[in-house]
């Protein structure tokens, strides 16, 4: 049995890993600097937003009890477990920035290990001085080093609050991170598609997620069998700042061990490149004849995601909404911050408002990732034979922006049909709060088409608008910035439903300019040379 | 209508890389023409313009009578292009693109389609991110052999085949001939262009350098002499015409401009011939020569 696996690892199985660590810190050199900070940002800048809202003790209290009252609440973010600053601040962001730590680590382990098999670029990187495990351990070590800056960040940054909480948090960021990676590894030797594996790891931490919210839901303690069953339970249930329990930090050590060994064990027995899920093979003729049915191919696993994960968003707030006015409370600062989000209409409006509006923001990601698929699709020179048919250029892009501008149209209708189904009742006002999203959804969507079409080589500049947009509309109104500042955002001009009134011009206004701006993006696109 | 293809004057700049600098172009309906160049020569700038996704800086082009950049729709309604390095969608199978390009150009013969993927030994059932690249490549060609259409523009085509995939490829541009269809093959591998094509155009760093049918060419190019004479070689060096004499004893070898060649046999005669060889120019030769005058040329200016 040894000899058979030391067989499978060959002879010296870890050479070439230093090389092969650096080649994946250099070609990180974006990805784990920008996801690191903005990780530790989220998580730096709650103590403040905290201590504004729930300044005194009484206020501190009526959180505790109304998080104790509010399954759904708890299910959400999670069980309060002490009112200090750095217990509330573990509290309010702990799962959601263990969350990104995952989806950083998962997408580092692929980046190394699947996409480098799936480009062939692994077989040129075998075929030199480089160890059979070395590309996985590299990959494992980068995800590392991205996993230890966190928690070296958030340890440094909320120590003030604080060591032995702020050490808890940030190594329990860091393990929650780590056992991620490891589990991407094992779902990386599944699969063929690295895309895939993208998917699968993702579906794992939401299962992870609703393990979680489904126990919390259940004990307000953090207890319940669901909540240990997952990941993010344990880091829950490490207690940063509220009495730590170190020994919890051993279930990610252990977990993270026990997950690389099966990935090893799993790697050593395939071969480059393949993997235990052969690849199906698909029809021998196909039924595509058209630009359009082509782009709806491509671009309908996405549409069917976004739409079924925004439905079970606005299930989650929708059914939320009631409980906001206990636990709000008297607390003026929270209620100030729904009503700028959500208008002066009564909490309960407002809350739903406010959801609305973010699920709004979160649709910009949607629409850019969607526009931005044929700038894809052209540098990948997959448009180049595309167009050499007798497609034009324009009839070639309208099948994608179709599927960007009616499926934004569709994710908010599946989103305004999740909060009234969550919420019992009010569909009509409801789904009128999601659709009235579309006409600013729309222009960050045709802003990306003028990108592309007049700029292609600033067309990733995209995703920076849908970051600032996002930035503005989350951050805006906690922070109380000026009006001039929120006026930048197209999100800022709309009117909060439900609850406020319908006001036609800055709706017919935003509509007026995306037509305008996608119109400009396409005429840009027929006058220029096409990518080659 | 008689020219599938015309170009006139074609320039081209990225930047201050001046890739197309007066090119010129001429394909005859029905002939296979080859495109010769080596890399970076502007062939496939070239064919991008043809096909109308780059836009020329000027000069004329027509595309079966159309302009390519106005009217690339219906130009491409007849026209099937080959790339040379073909990407597929990884989620797609071979037949699904096949099919699909098919029906983006002016339909796809259903019959031809099986043959060929028979000839090639495809299978059509893989997704695109499993195939090699020469299986790649036979997607984009099956697709384009099989489509109805007047113009076949192949860019680089064998690319990442095997020997006996070429051959059946060589068989296919030849059937496209005899069903009267127009082909443009750029290329770097001379025997596939002499095998095939009727004329060939040679370009060099964007400038059309020789055009013409191969006979054309091989007028101006040196036939290589080989003989063995009876007596000792008398005069030949003196000849107008004659390049690269040696002579061992009785044996020469030389090459000669076709004007000198008459001139060269009669003097050889003299001496009296026991054995003669002479070899027509190949088109490498053609080629070589064009481009080491031009290397020579450039390193001296230098």
């Amino acid at each position: 049995m040894t000899a058979v696996a030391l067989a499978s690892a060959g002879s010296r199985p870890l050479a070439g890993t230093g090389v092969l660590l650096r080649l994946a810190l250099r070609r990180d050199r974006v990805l784990i600097p920008v996801w690191v900070a903005v990780t530790a940002l989220m998580v730096l800048s709650m103590p403040g937003t905290l201590e504004s809202l729930y300044g005194t003790p009484a206020e501190r209290a009526d959180l505790l009890r109304g998080t104790a009252a509010n399954p759904s609440f708890r299910a959400l973010i999670g069980p309060v477990f002490g009112d200090s600053t750095g217990a509330l601040t573990a509290w309010r962001v702990g799962v959601y920035a263990g969350a990104l730590a995952a989806v950083m680590s998962l997408l580092v382990v692929v980046r190394h290990t699947r996409d480098e098999e799936e480009s062939g670029r692994q077989e040129l990187v075998a075929a030199g001085m480089v160890g059979r495990r070395a590309s996985l351990t590299a990959a494992l070590l980068a995800a590392a080093v991205a996993n230890a800056a966190l928690a070296l960040l958030v340890t440094a940054g909320l120590a003030g609050l604080g060591v032995a909480g702020a050490l808890a948090l940030g190594l329990g960021l860091a393990g929650t991170g780590m056992v991620f990676a490891t589990l991407t590894a094992i779902v990386a030797q599944f699969t063929q598609s690295a895309r895939l594996a993208r998917g699968l790891t993702a579906g794992l931490l939401g299962a992870a997620f609703v393990l979680r919210a489904a126990g919390d839901a259940a004990s307000d303690d953090g207890s319940s069998a669901l909540t240990w069953a997952s990941p993010l339970g344990w880091l829950e249930n490490l207690r940063a700042f509220a009495g730590e329990r170190w020994w919890v930090l051993w279930l990610c050590t252990l977990a993270t061990c026990a997950q690389a060994a099966v990935a090893y064990a799993l790697a050593g027995r395939r071969d480059v490149g393949m993997s235990f899920w052969p690849a199906r093979p698909g029809p021998a003729t196909g039924r595509l004849g058209t630009p359009g049915a082509l782009a709806w191919r491509l671009q309908r696993g996405s549409v069917l995601g976004w739409g079924t994960g925004f439905f079970l968003a606005g299930v989650v707030y929708g059914g939320l909404a009631d409980g906001v006015t206990d636990l709000v409370g008297d607390n003026a600062g929270a209620r100030a911050i729904f009503e700028r989000m959500g208008g002066r209409s009564g909490l309960t409006d407002a809350f739903l408002a406010s959801m609305s509006g973010m699920l709004g923001l979160v649709a910009a990601l949607f629409v850019v990732g969607s526009v931005l698929r044929l700038h894809g699709e052209e540098t990948s020179l997959r448009a180049e034979p595309v167009l050499a048919n007798a497609v034009g250029r324009v009839r070639w892009a309208a099948g994608h922006l179709l599927i960007a501008f009616a499926g934004s149209a569709l994710i908010m209708l599946l989103a305004g049909l999740g909060l009234a189904a969550g919420h019992g009742r009010r569909v009509g006002p409801l789904l009128a709060g999601c659709l009235v999203q579309l006409p600013a959804i729309w222009l960050v969507g045709a802003l990306a088409v003028l990108l592309y079409g007049v700029l292609p080589r600033a067309a990733t500049a995209a995703w920076g608008i849908a970051g600032a947009v996002l930035l503005i509309g989350w951050v805006g109104p906690a922070l109380d910035l000026p009006r001039a500042v929120l006026d930048l955002s197209p999100y800022g001009h709309l009117p909060k439903l439900p609850g406020g009134t319908m006001e036609w011009p800055p709706v017919l206004t935003l509509l007026a300019l995306a037509a305008a701006l996608t119109a400009a993006g396409l005429a840009g696109l027929r006058g220029r040379d096409v990518a080659g | 209508m008689t020219k599938a293809i015309t170009v006139s004057g074609l320039r081209k700049s990225f930047g201050r890389t001046h890739a197309l600098d007066g090119l010129d172009l001429d394909v005859e309906t029905g002939e296979v023409h080859g495109f010769l160049g080596p890399n970076g020569s502007g062939k496939s700038t070239t064919i991008r313009v043809l096909l109308g996704l780059l836009r020329a800086d000027s000069g004329a082009a027509q595309v079966l009578g159309r302009d390519p950049w106005k009217d690339a729709v219906e130009a491409h309604r007849r026209i099937a292009y080959v790339p040379g390095d073909v990407t597929l969608w990884r989620n797609l199978s071979g037949g699904e693109v096949i099919d699909l390009y098919g029906r983006l150009r002016g339909g796809l013969d259903p019959r031809r389609r099986a043959e060929l993927v028979e000839r090639f030994e495809l299978d059509p059932t893989k997704k695109g991110r499993t195939y090699s690249k020469g299986n790649r490549q036979k997607v984009a060609l099956v697709a384009a052999f099989a489509s109805d259409v007047d113009l076949l523009i192949l860019d680089e085509p064998t690319s990442g085949l095997d020997p006996l995939m070429e051959e059946v490829f060589r068989r296919c541009v030849e059937e496209e001939r005899d069903r009267g269809r127009t082909v443009l093959l750029s290329s770097h591998i001379l025997g596939e262009v002499e095998q095939l094509c009727d004329r060939v155009s040679i370009i060099r760093n964007g400038r059309t350098v020789e055009s013409g049918s191969l006979a054309d060419l091989r007028h101006l190019t040196r036939t290589s002499v080989t003989a063995e004479l009876s007596g000792p070689p008398d005069g030949l060096a003196d000849l107008p015409g004659v390049h690269g004499l040696e002579v061992r004893g009785h044996q020469v070898r030389l090459q000669v401009d076709p004007g000198g060649l008459d001139a060269v046999l009669r003097s050889l005669g003299a001496s009296g011939v026991r054995s003669l060889t002479s070899a027509p120019p190949t088109l490498e030769e053609l080629f070589l020569r064009h481009y080491q005058a031009d290397a020579v040329r450039e390193g001296a200016a230098r």
